[in-house]
Protein backbone atom coordinates (compact mmCIF):
# COMPACT_ATOMS: atom_id res chain seq x y z
CA UNK A 1 0.00 0.00 0.00
CA UNK A 2 2.98 2.44 0.95
CA UNK A 3 4.08 1.35 -2.62
CA UNK A 4 1.17 2.27 -3.88
CA UNK A 5 0.98 5.86 -2.34
CA UNK A 6 4.34 6.59 -3.34
CA UNK A 7 3.43 6.25 -7.18
CA UNK A 8 0.38 8.19 -6.59
CA UNK A 9 2.39 11.23 -5.18
CA UNK A 10 5.32 10.48 -7.87
CA UNK A 11 2.33 10.25 -11.12
CA UNK A 12 1.32 13.62 -9.40
CA UNK A 13 4.56 15.20 -9.77
CA UNK A 14 5.40 14.15 -12.75
CA UNK A 15 2.15 14.84 -14.60
CA UNK A 16 2.55 18.58 -13.18
CA UNK A 17 6.29 19.12 -14.29
CA UNK A 18 5.13 17.24 -17.66
CA UNK A 19 2.02 19.48 -18.68
CA UNK A 20 4.24 22.66 -17.46
CA UNK A 21 6.89 21.54 -19.73
CA UNK A 22 4.59 21.57 -22.31
CA UNK A 23 3.07 24.61 -21.90
CA UNK A 24 6.34 26.18 -21.70
CA UNK A 25 8.24 24.42 -24.80
CA UNK A 26 5.18 26.29 -27.22
CA UNK A 27 7.03 29.46 -25.48
CA UNK A 28 10.31 28.56 -25.85
CA UNK A 29 9.85 27.21 -29.71
CA UNK A 30 8.28 30.72 -30.14
CA UNK A 31 10.85 32.50 -28.79
CA UNK A 32 14.24 30.20 -30.47
CA UNK A 33 12.13 30.60 -33.53
CA UNK A 34 11.94 34.57 -33.36
CA UNK A 35 15.91 35.01 -32.51
CA UNK A 36 16.99 32.61 -35.09
CA UNK A 37 14.57 35.52 -37.40
CA UNK A 38 15.75 38.20 -35.72
CA UNK A 39 12.65 39.13 -33.78
CA UNK A 40 11.86 38.90 -30.35
CA UNK A 41 8.99 37.05 -29.99
CA UNK A 42 6.41 36.86 -27.09
CA UNK A 43 7.16 39.86 -24.89
CA UNK A 44 4.45 41.34 -23.89
CA UNK A 45 2.69 39.31 -20.80
CA UNK A 46 4.93 39.24 -18.08
CA UNK A 47 8.47 39.64 -18.11
CA UNK A 48 9.39 38.37 -21.44
CA UNK A 49 6.87 37.02 -22.35
CA UNK A 50 6.94 34.39 -19.44
CA UNK A 51 3.07 34.59 -18.54
CA UNK A 52 2.22 33.82 -22.30
CA UNK A 53 1.49 29.52 -22.16
CA UNK A 54 -1.29 31.15 -19.08
CA UNK A 55 -3.03 33.59 -21.26
CA UNK A 56 -2.77 30.87 -24.25
CA UNK A 57 -4.75 28.28 -22.23
CA UNK A 58 -7.33 30.79 -21.14
CA UNK A 59 -7.94 32.34 -24.61
CA UNK A 60 -8.30 28.68 -25.98
CA UNK A 61 -10.74 27.52 -23.57
CA UNK A 62 -12.73 30.61 -23.87
CA UNK A 63 -13.39 30.39 -27.39
CA UNK A 64 -16.21 29.63 -29.18
CA UNK A 65 -16.36 26.06 -29.32
CA UNK A 66 -17.80 25.38 -33.01
CA UNK A 67 -18.62 21.53 -33.83
CA UNK A 68 -20.07 21.99 -37.57
CA UNK A 69 -22.77 20.02 -39.08
CA UNK A 70 -20.98 17.92 -41.25
CA UNK A 71 -18.92 16.26 -39.49
CA UNK A 72 -19.20 12.63 -37.95
CA UNK A 73 -19.49 13.85 -34.42
CA UNK A 74 -18.52 11.51 -32.27
CA UNK A 75 -14.98 10.51 -34.00
CA UNK A 76 -14.62 14.24 -34.65
CA UNK A 77 -15.03 14.47 -31.19
CA UNK A 78 -13.17 11.05 -30.09
CA UNK A 79 -10.33 12.04 -32.59
CA UNK A 80 -8.43 14.65 -30.08
CA UNK A 81 -8.73 12.45 -26.56
CA UNK A 82 -7.63 9.53 -28.09
CA UNK A 83 -4.72 11.72 -29.64
CA UNK A 84 -3.98 13.64 -26.34
CA UNK A 85 -4.11 10.57 -24.06
CA UNK A 86 -2.22 8.16 -26.05
CA UNK A 87 0.53 11.10 -25.87
CA UNK A 88 0.80 10.86 -22.02
CA UNK A 89 0.42 7.63 -21.74
CA UNK A 90 3.82 6.89 -22.64
CA UNK A 91 5.58 9.11 -20.34
CA UNK A 92 5.24 6.89 -17.78
CA UNK A 93 7.70 4.25 -18.66
CA UNK A 94 10.64 6.70 -18.79
CA UNK A 95 13.25 6.61 -16.14
CA UNK A 96 14.64 9.80 -14.96
CA UNK A 97 17.47 8.64 -12.92
CA UNK A 98 18.70 5.86 -10.65
CA UNK A 99 17.68 4.51 -7.66
CA UNK A 100 17.68 7.07 -5.00
CA UNK A 101 17.05 7.82 -1.33
CA UNK A 102 14.28 10.39 -0.27
CA UNK A 103 16.13 13.36 1.89
CA UNK A 104 15.42 13.02 5.52
CA UNK A 105 13.57 9.68 5.02
CA UNK A 106 14.77 6.20 4.70
CA UNK A 107 12.36 5.67 1.90
CA UNK A 108 13.69 4.31 -1.43
CA UNK A 109 12.56 4.77 -5.13
CA UNK A 110 13.51 5.01 -8.60
CA UNK A 111 13.37 8.41 -10.71
CA UNK A 112 10.91 7.35 -13.16
CA UNK A 113 6.99 6.28 -12.58
CA UNK A 114 7.55 2.61 -14.07
CA UNK A 115 9.96 -0.23 -15.23
CA UNK A 116 8.25 -2.42 -17.28
CA UNK A 117 10.50 -5.20 -19.04
CA UNK A 118 8.67 -4.41 -22.25
CA UNK A 119 9.27 -0.53 -21.91
CA UNK A 120 10.43 0.31 -25.45
CA UNK A 121 7.58 -1.20 -26.77
CA UNK A 122 5.30 1.43 -24.69
CA UNK A 123 5.94 4.48 -26.44
CA UNK A 124 5.84 3.26 -30.13
CA UNK A 125 2.78 1.25 -29.13
CA UNK A 126 1.48 4.42 -28.23
CA UNK A 127 2.46 6.15 -31.19
CA UNK A 128 0.88 3.47 -33.65
CA UNK A 129 -2.31 4.03 -31.67
CA UNK A 130 -1.80 8.34 -32.22
CA UNK A 131 -1.65 7.47 -36.05
CA UNK A 132 -6.16 6.99 -35.42
CA UNK A 133 -6.24 10.53 -33.79
CA UNK A 134 -4.55 12.24 -37.02
CA UNK A 135 -6.68 9.98 -39.09
CA UNK A 136 -10.05 9.75 -37.54
CA UNK A 137 -9.63 13.80 -37.24
CA UNK A 138 -9.07 14.33 -41.50
CA UNK A 139 -12.00 11.76 -41.85
CA UNK A 140 -14.73 12.54 -39.94
CA UNK A 141 -14.62 16.70 -40.44
CA UNK A 142 -15.66 15.62 -44.01
CA UNK A 143 -14.00 18.65 -45.19
CA UNK A 144 -11.29 17.74 -48.78
CA UNK A 145 -8.32 19.35 -46.96
CA UNK A 146 -8.93 17.76 -43.48
CA UNK A 147 -9.10 14.23 -45.47
CA UNK A 148 -6.29 14.59 -47.74
CA UNK A 149 -4.21 15.58 -44.54
CA UNK A 150 -5.35 12.62 -42.90
CA UNK A 151 -4.43 10.36 -45.54
CA UNK A 152 -0.95 11.83 -45.89
CA UNK A 153 -0.50 11.80 -41.85
CA UNK A 154 -1.39 8.37 -41.61
CA UNK A 155 0.48 7.34 -44.46
CA UNK A 156 3.29 9.36 -43.44
CA UNK A 157 3.60 7.97 -39.87
CA UNK A 158 3.03 4.28 -40.86
CA UNK A 159 5.85 4.57 -42.88
CA UNK A 160 8.41 6.22 -40.96
CA UNK A 161 7.45 4.10 -38.19
CA UNK A 162 9.39 1.17 -39.79
CA UNK A 163 12.90 2.77 -40.38
CA UNK A 164 12.58 3.81 -36.31
CA UNK A 165 11.45 0.43 -34.98
CA UNK A 166 14.51 -1.23 -36.87
CA UNK A 167 16.78 1.88 -35.56
CA UNK A 168 15.60 0.77 -32.07
CA UNK A 169 16.70 -2.67 -32.25
CA UNK A 170 20.77 -1.58 -33.31
CA UNK A 171 21.21 -0.44 -29.06
CA UNK A 172 19.04 -2.89 -28.12
CA UNK A 173 21.15 -5.66 -29.54
CA UNK A 174 23.69 -4.50 -28.03
CA UNK A 175 22.32 -4.20 -24.28
CA UNK A 176 19.82 -6.97 -24.88
CA UNK A 177 16.77 -6.30 -23.07
CA UNK A 178 14.03 -3.82 -23.34
CA UNK A 179 13.77 -2.45 -20.15
CA UNK A 180 14.69 1.17 -19.96
CA UNK A 181 16.39 0.92 -16.67
CA UNK A 182 18.50 -1.77 -18.07
CA UNK A 183 19.17 -0.07 -21.58
CA UNK A 184 20.99 2.51 -19.37
CA UNK A 185 22.65 0.54 -16.21
CA UNK A 186 24.51 -1.27 -19.34
CA UNK A 187 25.39 2.01 -20.44
CA UNK A 188 27.20 2.51 -16.96
CA UNK A 189 30.51 1.75 -17.66
CA UNK A 190 33.37 4.10 -17.84
CA UNK A 191 35.47 2.93 -20.76
CA UNK A 192 39.29 4.07 -21.84
CA UNK A 193 39.17 6.02 -18.41
CA UNK A 194 37.37 8.88 -19.41
CA UNK A 195 34.14 8.21 -21.47
CA UNK A 196 30.92 6.40 -20.27
CA UNK A 197 29.86 3.84 -22.87
CA UNK A 198 27.00 5.64 -23.99
CA UNK A 199 25.60 3.52 -26.82
CA UNK A 200 26.80 5.67 -29.58
CA UNK A 201 30.78 5.71 -28.66
CA UNK A 202 30.04 1.97 -28.77
CA UNK A 203 30.80 -0.61 -31.68
CA UNK A 204 32.94 2.00 -33.83
CA UNK A 205 30.36 4.96 -34.18
CA UNK A 206 28.07 2.56 -35.91
CA UNK A 207 24.96 3.19 -33.67
CA UNK A 208 25.95 6.57 -34.19
CA UNK A 209 23.81 6.13 -37.86
CA UNK A 210 21.15 4.26 -36.14
CA UNK A 211 20.72 7.27 -33.97
CA UNK A 212 20.34 10.21 -36.79
CA UNK A 213 17.81 7.67 -39.01
CA UNK A 214 15.95 7.41 -35.10
CA UNK A 215 16.16 10.89 -34.63
CA UNK A 216 14.73 11.58 -38.51
CA UNK A 217 12.51 9.05 -37.95
CA UNK A 218 10.76 11.21 -35.07
CA UNK A 219 10.43 14.38 -37.19
CA UNK A 220 8.24 12.07 -39.21
CA UNK A 221 6.61 10.23 -36.99
CA UNK A 222 5.56 13.85 -34.63
CA UNK A 223 4.93 15.50 -38.21
CA UNK A 224 6.93 18.08 -37.93
CA UNK A 225 9.42 20.54 -40.21
CA UNK A 226 10.65 18.81 -42.77
CA UNK A 227 7.81 16.47 -42.62
CA UNK A 228 4.96 18.52 -41.97
CA UNK A 229 3.19 17.57 -45.00
CA UNK A 230 -0.27 16.28 -42.94
CA UNK A 231 -0.37 19.91 -42.11
CA UNK A 232 1.32 22.53 -45.07
CA UNK A 233 -0.31 25.02 -44.98
CA UNK A 234 0.17 26.47 -48.31
CA UNK A 235 -1.26 23.45 -49.87
CA UNK A 236 -4.04 22.12 -47.31
CA UNK A 237 -4.98 25.31 -44.74
CA UNK A 238 -4.23 23.61 -42.02
CA UNK A 239 -4.45 20.20 -42.72
CA UNK A 240 -6.59 17.43 -40.45
CA UNK A 241 -7.37 20.11 -37.72
CA UNK A 242 -8.90 22.19 -40.44
CA UNK A 243 -12.35 22.42 -38.77
CA UNK A 244 -11.35 22.07 -35.12
CA UNK A 245 -11.77 24.59 -32.92
CA UNK A 246 -10.64 26.35 -29.23
CA UNK A 247 -9.65 23.31 -27.00
CA UNK A 248 -9.93 20.09 -29.39
CA UNK A 249 -7.66 22.11 -31.70
CA UNK A 250 -5.24 22.92 -29.01
CA UNK A 251 -5.64 19.40 -27.85
CA UNK A 252 -3.71 18.20 -31.47
CA UNK A 253 -0.86 20.71 -30.04
CA UNK A 254 -0.59 19.19 -26.92
CA UNK A 255 -0.46 15.86 -28.37
CA UNK A 256 2.17 16.70 -30.84
CA UNK A 257 4.47 18.44 -28.10
CA UNK A 258 3.74 15.54 -25.63
CA UNK A 259 4.86 13.15 -28.28
CA UNK A 260 8.02 15.35 -28.75
CA UNK A 261 8.86 15.52 -25.39
CA UNK A 262 8.69 11.08 -24.92
CA UNK A 263 10.49 10.14 -28.08
CA UNK A 264 13.59 12.83 -27.21
CA UNK A 265 13.53 10.86 -23.80
CA UNK A 266 13.42 7.28 -25.83
CA UNK A 267 16.52 8.78 -27.75
CA UNK A 268 18.34 9.82 -24.44
CA UNK A 269 18.11 6.63 -23.27
CA UNK A 270 18.58 4.20 -26.26
CA UNK A 271 21.48 6.33 -27.45
CA UNK A 272 22.87 9.37 -25.44
CA UNK A 273 23.35 7.47 -21.92
CA UNK A 274 20.28 8.60 -20.17
CA UNK A 275 20.81 10.22 -17.09
CA UNK A 276 24.88 9.52 -17.43
CA UNK A 277 27.22 12.12 -17.59
CA UNK A 278 29.67 11.83 -20.92
CA UNK A 279 32.50 11.09 -18.46
CA UNK A 280 33.25 10.71 -14.91
CA UNK A 281 34.16 13.01 -12.32
CA UNK A 282 31.98 16.18 -13.37
CA UNK A 283 29.43 16.41 -10.37
CA UNK A 284 30.43 19.80 -9.99
CA UNK A 285 29.10 21.25 -13.45
CA UNK A 286 25.17 21.15 -13.27
CA UNK A 287 25.36 23.64 -9.97
CA UNK A 288 28.40 25.36 -12.06
CA UNK A 289 25.59 26.40 -14.77
CA UNK A 290 23.17 27.54 -13.10
CA UNK A 291 25.26 29.19 -10.82
CA UNK A 292 27.19 30.71 -13.63
CA UNK A 293 23.78 31.69 -15.58
CA UNK A 294 22.53 33.51 -12.63
CA UNK A 295 25.59 35.38 -12.36
CA UNK A 296 25.16 36.71 -15.71
CA UNK A 297 21.60 37.45 -14.79
CA UNK A 298 22.85 39.45 -11.79
CA UNK A 299 25.12 41.57 -14.01
CA UNK A 300 23.09 42.26 -16.71
CA UNK A 301 20.26 43.09 -14.10
CA UNK A 302 22.22 45.47 -11.90
CA UNK A 303 25.45 46.55 -14.21
CA UNK A 304 24.90 45.92 -17.73
CA UNK A 305 21.39 47.08 -18.00
CA UNK A 306 20.33 46.85 -21.51
CA UNK A 307 16.43 47.59 -20.94
CA UNK A 308 14.74 49.46 -18.04
CA UNK A 309 12.33 46.82 -18.08
CA UNK A 310 14.94 44.33 -16.77
CA UNK A 311 15.60 45.76 -13.89
CA UNK A 312 13.19 43.47 -11.65
CA UNK A 313 12.81 39.96 -13.81
CA UNK A 314 16.82 40.14 -14.82
CA UNK A 315 18.02 39.82 -10.55
CA UNK A 316 15.20 37.53 -9.34
CA UNK A 317 15.88 35.43 -12.25
CA UNK A 318 19.65 35.59 -11.51
CA UNK A 319 18.80 35.10 -7.69
CA UNK A 320 16.64 31.75 -8.74
CA UNK A 321 19.11 30.44 -10.61
CA UNK A 322 21.47 31.13 -8.00
CA UNK A 323 19.71 29.86 -5.41
CA UNK A 324 19.23 26.38 -7.81
CA UNK A 325 22.71 26.09 -8.60
CA UNK A 326 23.53 26.03 -4.61
CA UNK A 327 20.53 23.26 -4.45
CA UNK A 328 22.94 21.19 -6.82
CA UNK A 329 26.11 21.32 -4.38
CA UNK A 330 24.41 20.02 -1.37
CA UNK A 331 25.41 16.54 -0.62
CA UNK A 332 21.56 15.16 0.22
CA UNK A 333 20.02 16.57 -2.89
CA UNK A 334 23.34 15.48 -5.36
CA UNK A 335 22.31 11.99 -6.22
CA UNK A 336 18.84 13.53 -7.29
CA UNK A 337 19.67 17.03 -8.95
CA UNK A 338 22.96 15.27 -10.77
CA UNK A 339 20.99 12.80 -12.98
CA UNK A 340 18.11 14.78 -13.56
CA UNK A 341 20.28 17.55 -14.89
CA UNK A 342 22.14 15.78 -17.63
CA UNK A 343 18.91 13.67 -18.08
CA UNK A 344 16.82 16.51 -18.87
CA UNK A 345 19.57 18.62 -20.43
CA UNK A 346 19.99 15.84 -23.41
CA UNK A 347 16.19 16.26 -23.67
CA UNK A 348 16.18 19.78 -23.83
CA UNK A 349 19.33 19.96 -26.49
CA UNK A 350 17.20 17.02 -28.41
CA UNK A 351 14.10 19.31 -28.35
CA UNK A 352 16.14 22.37 -29.11
CA UNK A 353 17.44 20.27 -32.33
CA UNK A 354 13.68 20.09 -33.07
CA UNK A 355 13.16 24.03 -32.92
CA UNK A 356 16.12 24.73 -34.62
CA UNK A 357 15.68 22.29 -37.85
CA UNK A 358 12.06 23.96 -38.20
CA UNK A 359 13.45 27.21 -38.22
CA UNK A 360 15.99 26.29 -40.87
CA UNK A 361 14.83 23.84 -43.03
CA UNK A 362 11.81 23.85 -45.95
CA UNK A 363 9.07 21.67 -46.27
CA UNK A 364 9.79 18.30 -48.61
CA UNK A 365 7.63 17.22 -51.66
CA UNK A 366 5.33 14.15 -51.11
CA UNK A 367 6.68 11.88 -53.23
CA UNK A 368 10.18 12.89 -52.44
CA UNK A 369 8.95 12.05 -48.48
CA UNK A 370 7.57 8.98 -49.10
CA UNK A 371 10.63 7.56 -51.50
CA UNK A 372 12.91 8.84 -48.77
CA UNK A 373 11.27 6.54 -45.94
CA UNK A 374 11.52 3.62 -48.00
CA UNK A 375 14.44 3.98 -50.42
CA UNK A 376 16.66 5.20 -48.34
CA UNK A 377 15.78 5.02 -44.57
CA UNK A 378 14.42 1.55 -44.81
CA UNK A 379 17.27 -0.09 -46.12
CA UNK A 380 19.84 1.77 -44.49
CA UNK A 381 18.04 1.10 -41.21
CA UNK A 382 18.40 -2.58 -42.01
CA UNK A 383 22.09 -2.46 -43.05
CA UNK A 384 22.79 -0.33 -39.94
CA UNK A 385 21.07 -3.13 -37.94
CA UNK A 386 22.97 -5.89 -39.23
CA UNK A 387 26.62 -4.46 -39.00
CA UNK A 388 26.07 -3.68 -35.68
CA UNK A 389 25.34 -7.06 -35.18
CA UNK A 390 28.08 -8.82 -36.85
CA UNK A 391 29.85 -6.26 -34.73
CA UNK A 392 28.11 -7.70 -31.40
CA UNK A 393 28.29 -11.39 -32.06
CA UNK A 394 32.21 -11.26 -33.12
CA UNK A 395 33.04 -9.01 -29.91
CA UNK A 396 30.50 -9.86 -27.96
CA UNK B 1 10.78 -2.42 -5.42
CA UNK B 2 7.84 -3.45 -7.30
CA UNK B 3 7.14 -6.49 -7.79
CA UNK B 4 3.95 -7.87 -8.25
CA UNK B 5 2.35 -7.22 -11.62
CA UNK B 6 -0.21 -4.76 -10.12
CA UNK B 7 2.68 -2.64 -8.82
CA UNK B 8 4.44 -2.46 -11.78
CA UNK B 9 1.55 -1.60 -13.99
CA UNK B 10 -0.17 0.99 -11.52
CA UNK B 11 1.25 4.16 -12.57
CA UNK B 12 0.86 3.48 -16.15
CA UNK B 13 -2.63 2.78 -15.23
CA UNK B 14 -2.95 6.03 -13.11
CA UNK B 15 -1.19 8.11 -16.26
CA UNK B 16 -3.36 6.46 -18.61
CA UNK B 17 -6.88 7.39 -16.40
CA UNK B 18 -5.08 10.70 -15.94
CA UNK B 19 -4.42 11.16 -20.38
CA UNK B 20 -7.84 10.72 -20.96
CA UNK B 21 -9.28 12.89 -17.74
CA UNK B 22 -7.35 15.91 -18.95
CA UNK B 23 -8.42 14.98 -22.27
CA UNK B 24 -11.84 14.89 -22.06
CA UNK B 25 -11.55 17.83 -19.39
CA UNK B 26 -9.90 20.13 -21.98
CA UNK B 27 -12.79 19.46 -24.41
CA UNK B 28 -15.32 19.41 -22.14
CA UNK B 29 -14.45 22.49 -20.51
CA UNK B 30 -13.48 24.31 -23.89
CA UNK B 31 -17.36 23.68 -24.90
CA UNK B 32 -18.72 24.85 -21.83
CA UNK B 33 -16.78 27.83 -21.36
CA UNK B 34 -16.78 29.07 -24.81
CA UNK B 35 -20.21 30.66 -26.67
CA UNK B 36 -21.85 29.49 -29.33
CA UNK B 37 -23.63 31.52 -31.85
CA UNK B 38 -23.82 28.80 -34.89
CA UNK B 39 -25.30 30.25 -38.53
CA UNK B 40 -25.38 28.32 -41.98
CA UNK B 41 -21.90 29.47 -43.28
CA UNK B 42 -20.04 28.04 -40.15
CA UNK B 43 -21.47 25.57 -40.78
CA UNK B 44 -20.32 24.40 -43.98
CA UNK B 45 -16.76 22.88 -44.81
CA UNK B 46 -14.05 25.35 -44.99
CA UNK B 47 -12.74 25.15 -48.20
CA UNK B 48 -11.01 29.15 -47.98
CA UNK B 49 -14.27 31.39 -48.22
CA UNK B 50 -15.36 29.66 -51.59
CA UNK B 51 -19.12 27.54 -51.76
CA UNK B 52 -18.16 23.93 -50.83
CA UNK B 53 -17.72 22.00 -54.07
CA UNK B 54 -19.12 18.81 -53.73
CA UNK B 55 -18.83 15.93 -50.77
CA UNK B 56 -15.11 15.32 -49.50
CA UNK B 57 -15.55 11.36 -49.58
CA UNK B 58 -14.15 11.40 -52.45
CA UNK B 59 -12.09 8.55 -54.34
CA UNK B 60 -8.31 8.86 -52.82
CA UNK B 61 -4.83 7.20 -54.44
CA UNK B 62 -4.56 3.44 -54.19
CA UNK B 63 -1.13 4.07 -53.19
CA UNK B 64 -2.52 4.88 -49.48
CA UNK B 65 -4.06 1.21 -49.71
CA UNK B 66 -0.45 -0.27 -50.89
CA UNK B 67 1.33 1.72 -48.35
CA UNK B 68 -1.04 0.36 -45.28
CA UNK B 69 -0.70 -3.33 -46.65
CA UNK B 70 3.18 -2.96 -46.90
CA UNK B 71 3.86 -1.37 -43.35
CA UNK B 72 1.53 -4.65 -42.10
CA UNK B 73 3.92 -7.02 -43.91
CA UNK B 74 7.66 -5.22 -42.61
CA UNK B 75 6.38 -4.05 -39.27
CA UNK B 76 5.20 -7.76 -38.63
CA UNK B 77 9.14 -8.36 -39.68
CA UNK B 78 10.16 -5.60 -37.18
CA UNK B 79 8.43 -7.27 -34.92
CA UNK B 80 10.12 -10.61 -35.44
CA UNK B 81 13.52 -8.78 -34.57
CA UNK B 82 12.33 -7.63 -30.70
CA UNK B 83 12.74 -10.95 -29.17
CA UNK B 84 15.51 -11.95 -31.25
CA UNK B 85 17.77 -8.71 -29.74
CA UNK B 86 16.60 -9.61 -26.46
CA UNK B 87 18.83 -12.85 -26.57
CA UNK B 88 21.01 -12.03 -29.17
CA UNK B 89 24.35 -12.20 -26.55
CA UNK B 90 23.16 -15.62 -25.48
CA UNK B 91 23.21 -17.08 -29.14
CA UNK B 92 25.70 -14.95 -30.96
CA UNK B 93 26.86 -15.68 -34.42
CA UNK B 94 24.10 -18.64 -35.56
CA UNK B 95 21.33 -16.10 -34.45
CA UNK B 96 23.02 -13.62 -36.77
CA UNK B 97 23.42 -15.75 -39.48
CA UNK B 98 19.66 -17.04 -39.25
CA UNK B 99 17.96 -13.43 -38.84
CA UNK B 100 20.27 -12.94 -41.95
CA UNK B 101 18.91 -15.77 -44.03
CA UNK B 102 15.23 -13.96 -42.94
CA UNK B 103 15.96 -10.30 -43.61
CA UNK B 104 16.96 -11.46 -46.93
CA UNK B 105 13.93 -13.36 -48.25
CA UNK B 106 11.87 -10.35 -46.42
CA UNK B 107 14.22 -7.79 -48.63
CA UNK B 108 13.62 -9.75 -51.88
CA UNK B 109 10.18 -9.29 -51.77
CA UNK B 110 10.67 -5.62 -51.10
CA UNK B 111 13.02 -4.91 -54.15
CA UNK B 112 10.00 -6.86 -55.89
CA UNK B 113 7.63 -3.91 -55.15
CA UNK B 114 10.48 -1.63 -55.51
CA UNK B 115 10.85 -2.46 -59.45
CA UNK B 116 7.22 -2.74 -59.65
CA UNK B 117 6.98 1.02 -59.13
CA UNK B 118 4.42 0.66 -55.46
CA UNK B 119 7.03 2.92 -53.81
CA UNK B 120 7.17 5.71 -56.73
CA UNK B 121 5.08 8.09 -55.88
CA UNK B 122 5.62 11.08 -58.53
CA UNK B 123 3.37 11.40 -61.30
CA UNK B 124 4.42 8.80 -63.81
CA UNK B 125 5.50 5.74 -62.66
CA UNK B 126 8.18 3.59 -63.81
CA UNK B 127 5.87 1.21 -65.51
CA UNK B 128 4.29 3.75 -67.89
CA UNK B 129 7.72 5.19 -68.22
CA UNK B 130 9.07 2.03 -70.06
Amino acid sequence: MDFLLLSLIKTGLVAFVFLTALAYLQWIERKVIAHVQVRVGPNRVGPHGLLQPLTDTIKLLTKEDLIPAHVNKFFYLLAPVIGVAMALISISVIPFGPKITVPFTSIETYLGLTDLNIGVLVPLACSGIGVYAVALAGWSSNNKYALLGGLRASAQMVSYELPLAVAIAAPLLMHNSLSMREIVESQNVVKWGFLYNWSIFSYFGIPFVAFIIFLICAFAETNRIPFDLPEAENELVAGFHTEYSSMKFAAFFMAEYANMTTICCLAVILFLGGWLPPTPGLDWVPGAVFFASGVLMLYHGTVNLARARDRISLPLFGVIFCGIGVLHWIPVLMPITTPLFWFLSKTLFLLFLYIWVRATLPRFRYDQLMHFAWGWMFPVSIGTLFATGLLVAVWK
Amino acid sequence: MPTTPLEVYFPVLVQALLGVGLALGLVGASSLLGKKLKNKIKDSPYECGMAPQGSAEERFSVKFYLVAMLFILFDIEAVFLYPWVVVYKDLGMIAFVEMAIFVILILSGFFYIWKKGVLDWSQISRIQRK
